[in-house]
């Protein structure tokens, strides 16, 4: 089965010709090398290949690319330079928050969602907003204390 | 730019990359004309393979078995033992083992293929659990009796001895499962061939391992071989020797496609077909005497699989660690490692010691609770001292400083008080435990199985470390360079140290058993001050080997003397709250100290700390992986769950400094230290909180209404 797909992907027109059915994730890190979204588990449980689907936070190995017509997807690849992008990806470095690094790019988008939403959470917040982000190396603490630190750093920009 | 200091906060040096999705893990890498691979393994847990069925393969994909070992290659892996072999042969041993790989261009062709391979095989009855293994179900595996590795050793008098003199004696089976690893990165490998040698790219801990383990499969001097680490999303034990398993066979389906293969696991694959903790059953009898131990007899029994891998390591870190941080005036352990047809069982962080720290622990407890007394009081009563005997008749050699740990952990945890008011099977527990971890290579193997080495090269103002450790996640990457400028009195920014290649980079040994800072690191440190001698030389290499300190005796065949150099110690306090209903555990808080020397990175060591109690409470509370009649039931991360940013509250630490003689700035390895105790305090507190008695662990919530309906 083949099909004509039209999507953004980081502000630029993807035009998909192919089965509908294949995984937005591999159609991202194949067909587009954008390889900043990992698969850590196929199963819609880790996280890792979390990304904004319309501005809502997404696990893209459980969403078909048929059902991305219209929409507007966002990849670490397409926040890592923005200014927001920025704030939390320093804030991780200077908090400590990397170690493996593999969940990291999953953790930055699922970081970047809430302080859009919420520019001032609260720890029961972010623990909230990273709970269906899964990480084995940090027991989360310091990638929770480096999402404070960016809310802090950036107060400005999550103003806006 | 100042040059770096070794109390300087830093930024780890992978940080940004990782963050910005920039750093290629092995799954990101692809090169002209790849194939794919994938697994072929054995579905029964032991039998005969009668027949195998291959479809007509089309044109361009091959089914790659032991028959394609090329001329003089050997079906082994070469790890401690030969034992394992590459592609299962006339027989299967677990649910899991090699049988083949297909391989060619497309996955979708090749997933079809894979299904429509049948093997006939002739079911045998398979060991499963240690007892299984004891009693030789289904018959010996090997050798005639399933022990396939043991050693005991003793301190003190005759057992029996002791057994007469005492008040009474206090018997206990303690218990603990399988765990796995869940490094987020899956197992994966690329292979290709060039300028005519096999090079491997793999996800994994140490490359050096690699190329020992298939040389001899593939028939090829170690020069001919080159295996490059890629960056590595998480370990943990997981890809020491695991990576051989996938590398073998890659390179004989290399060795006949001539193309450049790739190899990832999905997760589920991850989950069943990969090595785990092995579980444990340890027997203590216990010998007590006007309130105080006299000595103990123990029997620890590792479930090591159906093949050895590193077991007989595991199983004598485990032995060395069974009386935890306690000096009992005499001792007999025995270990044995028990062969069954479970998935082989490997290196998982702190390789031996969890299980029976864990056992040690628990078992302090319930004595003390039996003699009514305070088990805190009970246990620093025994408390090992600098220049204490240790179970291999070595001694402590550092200051051990326990004592003032306990004070800082109790304080900030308002342990006496809690321990105190929170009445047994009140709801509420507050719990407590100490270990600690022997850093390094077991005995004189630093000197006598690895001699590693390591290498600067001078290139103007920089400098490159050239070793064959590996970045993990652990922070080494970062813990290296920072040493290596502190020495230098260079900025970190003018070290380099990249994934390692074996074909540029000395051997300086496995990235494994807390021993890359506290032995590649001191090697640095010593390579950087030669090099910070000759500086005005202009662009010259330093190359240093190990050199092992004297005065620590050891015997490897009768596992007498100092079996480590040095130890870290610490000590967890968890207090818990049972839900009056469901008696679902919830954690309120987490205290702990660690004396590991000296943080060579503040922020780092943090992470570490953090990490390593998560997955020790974990392992505790809600990792429970089982084996029923050879297959694991939990196959993915919605059935086997691991701890969430939601199951565990924010964790209190301290870093106990007590710089250590022949470490790098003082610092000794704590990467394996921080898993080692949690998990005995959280039990403690869940006994306490509930008023129940653990014998075995985890302890998920079905398993606590089962204690509690044996307690009422």
């Amino acid at each position: 089965m083949s099909a004509e797909i039209k999507f953004t992907l980081n502000g630029k027109k993807i035009v998909y010709n192919g089965d509908p059915l294949r995984r937005l994730l591999d159609v991202i890190r194949e067909d587009l090398s954008l390889t900043g979204s990992k698969e850590g588990c196929g199963e819609g449980e880790c996280g890792a290949c979390s990304v904004l689907k319309d501005g809502e936070l997404v696990t893209s190995c459980i969403i078909p690319v048929g059902a991305c017509c219209g929409s507007d997807i966002k990849t670490i690849e397409g926040i890592r330079d923005t200014e927001k992008g920025q704030c939390i990806i320093n804030a991780f470095a200077e908090g400590g928050a990397v170690q493996c690094g593999f969940c990291i790019p999953g953790m930055v988008m699922a970081a970047y969602y809430l302080l859009d939403r919420n520019p001032n959470p609260n720890e029961d917040e972010i623990r909230m907003a990273i709970s269906g982000n899964i990480c084995r190396c940090t027991g989360y603490d310091l990638i929770v204390e480096s999402i404070h630190l960016a809310a802090e750093k950036g107060a400005d920009l999550w103003q806006k | 730019m100042p040059s770096t200091k070794i109390n300087d906060k830093v930024i780890r040096v992978d940080a940004v990359a990782k963050a910005r999705g920039d750093a290629k893990y092995v799954c990101d890498l692809s090169f002209p004309e790849m194939q794919y691979a994938y697994m072929v393994r054995s579905s029964i847990p032991r039998g005969k393979i009668l027949n195998i069925e291959t479809p007509q393969m089309p044109k361009g994909y091959k089914f790659i078995t032991y028959k394609d070992i090329p001329v003089g290659g050997k079906n082994e892996l070469w790890m401690i033992a030969k034992d394992w072999r590459a592609f299962a042969e006339g027989d299967v041993r677990y649910v899991g083992e090699t049988i083949g790989l297909v391989v060619g261009p497309d996955r979708n062709v090749l997933k079809y293929l894979k299904d429509r391979i049948k093997i006939e095989y002739e079911e045998e009855t398979p060991a499963v659990s240690i007892d299984d293994g004891v009693n030789l179900v289904g018959g010996p595996i090997r050798d005639g009796n399933n022990i396939t590795c043991e050693l005991f050793c003793e301190k003190g008098k005759d057992m029996e001895e002791v057994f007469a003199e005492a008040d009474e004696i206090f018997e206990e089976t303690i218990e603990t499962g399988f765990q796995e690893h869940v490094h987020l990165e899956t197992n994966g490998v690329i292979v290709l061939f060039e300028d005519g040698k096999y090079v491997v790219y793999a996800s994994a801990q140490c490359p050096f391992y690699i190329r020992k383990s298939v040389a001899g499969l593939i028939n090829k001097p170690y020069d001919d071989i080159i295996v490059r680490q890629t960056t590595t999303g998480g370990a943990f034990g997981g890809k020491e020797h695991f990576p051989d398993v996938i590398a073998g066979p890659m390179l004989v389906a290399l060795n006949v496609v001539r193309k450049p293969i790739k190899l990832i696991f999905d997760r589920e694959e991850d989950m069943l077909y990969s090595v785990k903790r092995h579980p444990s059953k340890v027997v203590y009898k216990t010998a007590i005497k006007d309130g105080k131990i006299l000595g103990t007899k123990g029997l620890i029994r590792y479930n090591v699989g159906a093949y050895l891998a590193s077991s007989y390591v595991v199983l004598q870190r485990g032995v060395f660690h069974a009386n935890g941080v306690y000096d009992f005036p005499n001792t007999y352990l025995k270990g044995e490692g028990i062969a069954t047809n479970t998935f082989p069982s490997c290196a998982f962080r702190g390789f031996g010691a969890p299980q029976t720290l864990f056992a040690i622990e628990t078992h302090m407890d319930h004595i003390a609770r039996h003699l009514g007394v305070d088990p805190l009081a009970f246990k620093e009563a025994h408390l090992i001292k600098k220049g204490g005997e240790t179970v291999t008749n070595g001694h402590i050699v550092e200051e051990v400083m326990l004592p003032e740990m306990i004070k800082v952990v109790t304080e900030a945890s308002d342990y006496y008080r809690k321990a105190a008011e929170y009445k047994l099977g009140s709801g509420k527990g507050i719990g407590i435990a100490m270990y600690n971890h022997g850093g390094a290579f077991t005995g004189n193997g630093e000197q006598a199985i690895i001699k590693a080495h390591a290498r600067l090269v001078k290139t103007g103002d920089n400098v490159d470390i050239q070793v064959g450790s590996t970045e993990m996640g652990q922070g080494f990457q970062t813990a290296l360079r920072k040493i290596a400028a502190a020495v230098l009195e260079l900025p970190m920014e003018n070290i380099s140290y990249d994934n390692p290649d074996t074909s540029k980079v000395v051997d300086s040994g496995p990235t494994a058993a807390s021993r890359s800072t506290m032995i590649v690191g001191k090697l640095v440190e010593r390579a950087a001050l030669e090099m910070k001698e000759r500086w005005a030389e202009g662009d010259f290499s330093t190359e240093v080997e190990y050199e092992h300190p004297d005065g620590h005796p050891w015997d490897q065949s009768t596992f007498r003397g100092d079996a480590y150099l040095g130890y870290g110690w610490g000590i967890a306090c968890v207090e818990v709250e049972a839900d009056k209903l469901t008696n679902e555990i919830k954690t309120v808080g987490i205290w702990s100290s660690h004396e590991i020397g000296k943080a060579i990175d503040e922020l780092i060591v943090h992470g570490q700390i953090n990490g390593g109690i998560m997955q020790s409470l974990g392992y505790a509370s809600m990792e429970k992986l089982e084996n029923r009649k050879g297959y694991f039931r939990q196959s993915s991360m919605s059935d086997y769950v691991i701890p969430t940013s939601m199951d565990f509250p924010k964790q209190e630490y301290h870093i106990q400094e007590n710089p250590y003689e022949w470490g790098p700035f003082g610092a000794k390895g704590m990467g394996e230290l921080v898993f080692n105790g949690a998990s005995a305090a959280y039990v403690d507190a869940v006994e306490r909180a509930l008023g129940i008695t653990v014998r075995s662990i985890p302890i998920p919530p079905e398993d606590i209404e089962e204690a509690l309906k044996n307690v009422r």
